[in-house]
């Protein structure tokens, strides 16, 4: 069954309420959850049912992506047959194809054995059994399947993302739009699709010729009226990281038992790469409490309610609350944080303070290693 | 194929029975440490960083667990085209087959798998021992004194040099004398089981004493005396920083509480001398609303919610609200339940003690085997 179907991950995402994460890297490749890359999860649910063909898609600057997933090995993808392809070339403009990019393009798909393609953004943060996905897209008969999830705080959360309007009684999409954050109760689309290679192709060709769309979505969705659309119904937690209080809020989420549960005790891991740390010291004094924490660290500071990444040290006397640390950051005695991201390779200084809440959280963006 | 200026070979064969439990089912080299590493990563990772890219490494008791860890040799970059790393069992050949008699004969069996690489020089590790070594160094000194062998050695407290193999030297580091475990030691420079041989040198060495029916065939006990009693140049290479043989279950004990200081010798954080290991993916390290945590390393997949003292977690490991660990070694996916105090103990992998418990008395170490289900109010012995 696997065989038969690849996954294209579409890059392309949104950035514009994220951008003090963004600044140096695609959504894709953002550190969350202490040791993970938002990507990761979407990513490992693709390969946990058995799909070897994964294509990544991105316009933006994937010198971190490329990092990230390197030759795909931490998601058993580097394979002689199938495994992973980065296409990092703009390719996904696909309202400016220049017709040497598109060939190119369509040389992977037409290369690639599979006859169905997944196609998904790598943005929604879930433990989606793609396989129920696939058996629900396959008795439907339908020409596309699209995922959906329902939710009752649409008011707050998923803002700007597609809404479906859904036929509950057929599992038919009848409409589509956006959510601008008025009404509560919404069907989210997860930018989670199924459909024929074949069909695919027809359509990016078709709009190559009359230039339509420039989102892969929007050209899909433009076909609502011809095609037939199925619609499958995710009920498990999913969050969108497409800004900064979503990405707050999702860390704080894996802080509760049964988001943690649901994404991590499940049968079907998420998968990330290795980075050999050692495992975390707690120093005598140190007092952690209700936190995620990564190893390679050195505690010796009051940790609560927070996330913590990989090589962090937090000295004597530092108070790091509601916070999410990324990797490689150092936070000097004295130093209080509270509703801050503090982002890779930075050092705060002794005594500083930074504050913020849940939805305006304090970003101190990421700094490159190589500056003072 | 491409010739190799040094290759090593790594002794893991052992069986270590006085780990025992833990070596129940693996060879000592496999056995964890230091929350989530092997023995053998110590010995792997310093030829990883060391420039060595051609590891044999020598097994015969129960390999299937250091098989399973070593694999391809990718945790230490040894998935390599041209060498590698290379499990060496014993094997059949046309006279028949024997296992490794001693550790020379060990080595000797595998002349066939060095002759590939053309070596210039051999290295023989331990798979035991936990210490950072740069061998790049120790080849440097062997070149400079050209000499047929050189051993690395410790400086150890005169009152523990009869526990060890001790080289009495002349000034400038060569090697006059080997004696094994003396009563009365003259030098206090105990060998590490480190060997780098000029490699043609040393397949003379193994040929000769393989051909004697009344040898050990053992490095300490033949070869090294031979060929010191042959004349050759012997240079003992000595080395200065944390080295230890985790022979017993005091000293394996020992080793890992080694590690709970942010200083400790063997430098866990130090990034230029990264200690590698086959690693599963789990999520980070949930601590509780409840958890009291001082002096202790933990690591990946934990769930705290309790106390826990100078202790060391390995992946995967619970320890429920009001339980209490100190002194502590708990292994993989153990799950210590509420009002528990475990203390001074070794909880190997996979195991639960149920709540209303009281593990060890704080003076000898406790030991509670893999896998099996500690009842309430258990006393004694499993």
């Amino acid at each position: 069954m696997s065989k038969e179907y690849m996954a294209i991950f579409n890059l392309d995402e949104d950035e514009s309420d994220i951008k003090a994460l963004t600044a140096k890297r695609s959504i894709a490749s953002i550190p969350i959850g202490s040791r993970f890359r938002v990507i990761d999860f979407m990513l490992s649910n693709v390969v946990n049912a058995g799909i070897t063909n994964v294509g990544i898609f991105t316009n933006s600057d994937s010198r971190s992506l490329v990092d990230h997933v390197g030759d795909g090995k931490p998601w058993d993808l580097n394979r002689k047959n199938d495994g992973l392809f980065l296409f990092t070339h703009r390719l996904l403009d696909i309202a400016n194809f220049e017709s040497k990019l598109l060939q190119n393009n369509m040389e992977y798909l037409f290369r690639s054995r599979s006859e169905s393609v997944i196609l998904t953004s790598s943005y929604f943060v879930c433990n989606l059994d793609v396989s129920k996905v696939i058996k629900s897209h396959e008795a439907s008969g339908a020409d596309v399947t699209v995922v959906y999830t329902h939710t009752e705080t649409a008011d707050r959360e998923f803002q700007n993302c597609f809404t479906l309007e859904v036929d509950e009684k057929h599992s038919n999409v009848t409409g589509v739009g956006k959510n601008i954050g008025y009404i509560p109760k919404a069907d989210i689309c997860m930018e989670f699709f199924i459909l024929k290679k074949s069909l695919l192709i027809s359509l990016i060709q078709e709009n190559a010729r009359n230039r339509r769309y420039n989102n892969f979505y929007e050209l899909l969705f433009g076909k609502l009226k011809t095609l037939n659309f199925h619609a499958y119904r995710f009920d498990g937690y999913v969050a969108c990281i497409n800004s900064k209080s979503s990405y707050f809020k999702a860390n704080m989420d894996f802080l509760e038992l049964n988001v943690a549960t649901e994404l991590f005790k499940s049968p079907r891991p998420v998968y990330t790469k290795i980075k050999d740390e050692p495992p975390t010291i707690y120093v005598d004094g140190c007092k952690v409490q209700n936190s995620l924490v990564a190893d390679g660290n050195i505690i010796r500071g009051t940790i609560k309610n927070s996330i913590i990444g990989r090589f962090v040290v937090v000295e004597e006397g530092a108070v790091v609350e509601n916070s999410i640390i990324l990797q490689n950051v150092r936070i000097c005695s004295g130093a209080k944080l509270y509703g801050a991201i503090i982002d890779k390779n930075v050092v705060i200084s002794e005594n500083a303070e930074y504050k913020g809440d849940e939805y305006f959280p304090t970003v101190v963006e990421k700094r490159n290693m190589y500056l003072p | 194929m491409a010739k190799k200026n040094m290759i090593a070979l790594i002794l893991a064969g052992g069986q270590g029975s006085r780990l025992s439990p833990m070596t129940k089912v693996m060879a000592k080299p496999a056995v964890h440490f230091g929350g989530k590493y092997r023995i053998i990563d110590f010995a792997l990772s310093n030829c990883s960083n060391s420039g060595i890219d051609t590891v044999g490494i020598l097994t015969q008791f129960k390999p299937q667990a250091l098989n399973a860890h070593i694999g391809i040799g990718a945790p230490w970059d040894l998935d390599r085209v041209h060498g590698g790393v290379a499990m060496l069992p014993p094997y059949m050949s046309e006279q028949g087959g024997d296992w490794y008699k001693g550790t020379a004969n060990a080595v000797y069996q595998n002349l066939l798998f060095c002759d590939q690489y053309d070596p210039e020089y051999l290295l023989i590790l331990s798979g035991d021992h936990i210490y950072k070594m740069d061998y790049r160094e120790m080849l440097k000194e062997h070149v400079a004194a050209g000499a047929a062998a050189t051993i690395a050695v410790i400086n150890v407290p005169i009152e523990e040099a009869s526990r060890f193999g001790i080289m009495n030297t002349d000034g400038n580091g060569r090697i006059l004398e080997f004696e094994e475990k003396p009563k009365h030691p003259k030098s206090t420079l105990a060998s590490m089981g480190i060997y780098i041989f000029t490699y043609k040198k040393l397949k003379e060495y193994l040929i000769r004493d393989a051909a004697d029916p009344n040898s050990d065939y053992d490095f300490g006990k033949n070869i090294i005396p031979q060929m010191l009693a042959d004349g050759e140049t012997m240079v003992a290479h000595e080395f200065k920083g944390y080295w230890k043989d985790v022979g017993t279950i005091q000293s394996f004990w020992e080793a890992n509480m080694d590690l709970l200081s942010t200083d400790n010798e063997v430098k866990l954080f130090d990034t230029s001398w990264k200690l590698f290991t086959q690693t599963k993916i789990r999520p980070s390290q949930y601590i509780g609303n409840c958890a009291s945590i001082s002096d202790s390393i933990i690591t990946e997949g934990c769930v705290v919610d309790g106390e826990v003292k100078h202790s060391i977690l390995f992946p995967g490991v619970r320890i429920d609200k009001t339980a209490r660990v100190v002194d502590s070694i708990i292994m993989e996916d153990t799950v210590i339940e509420g009002n528990v105090i475990v203390n001074k103990a070794i909880i190997l992998e996979g195991t639960t003690v149920k709540a209303s418990n009281v593990i060890g008395d704080g003076k000898s170490i406790a030991v509670i085997e893999a896998g099996v289900t500690v009842e309430p109010n258990f006393s004694g012995k499993i």
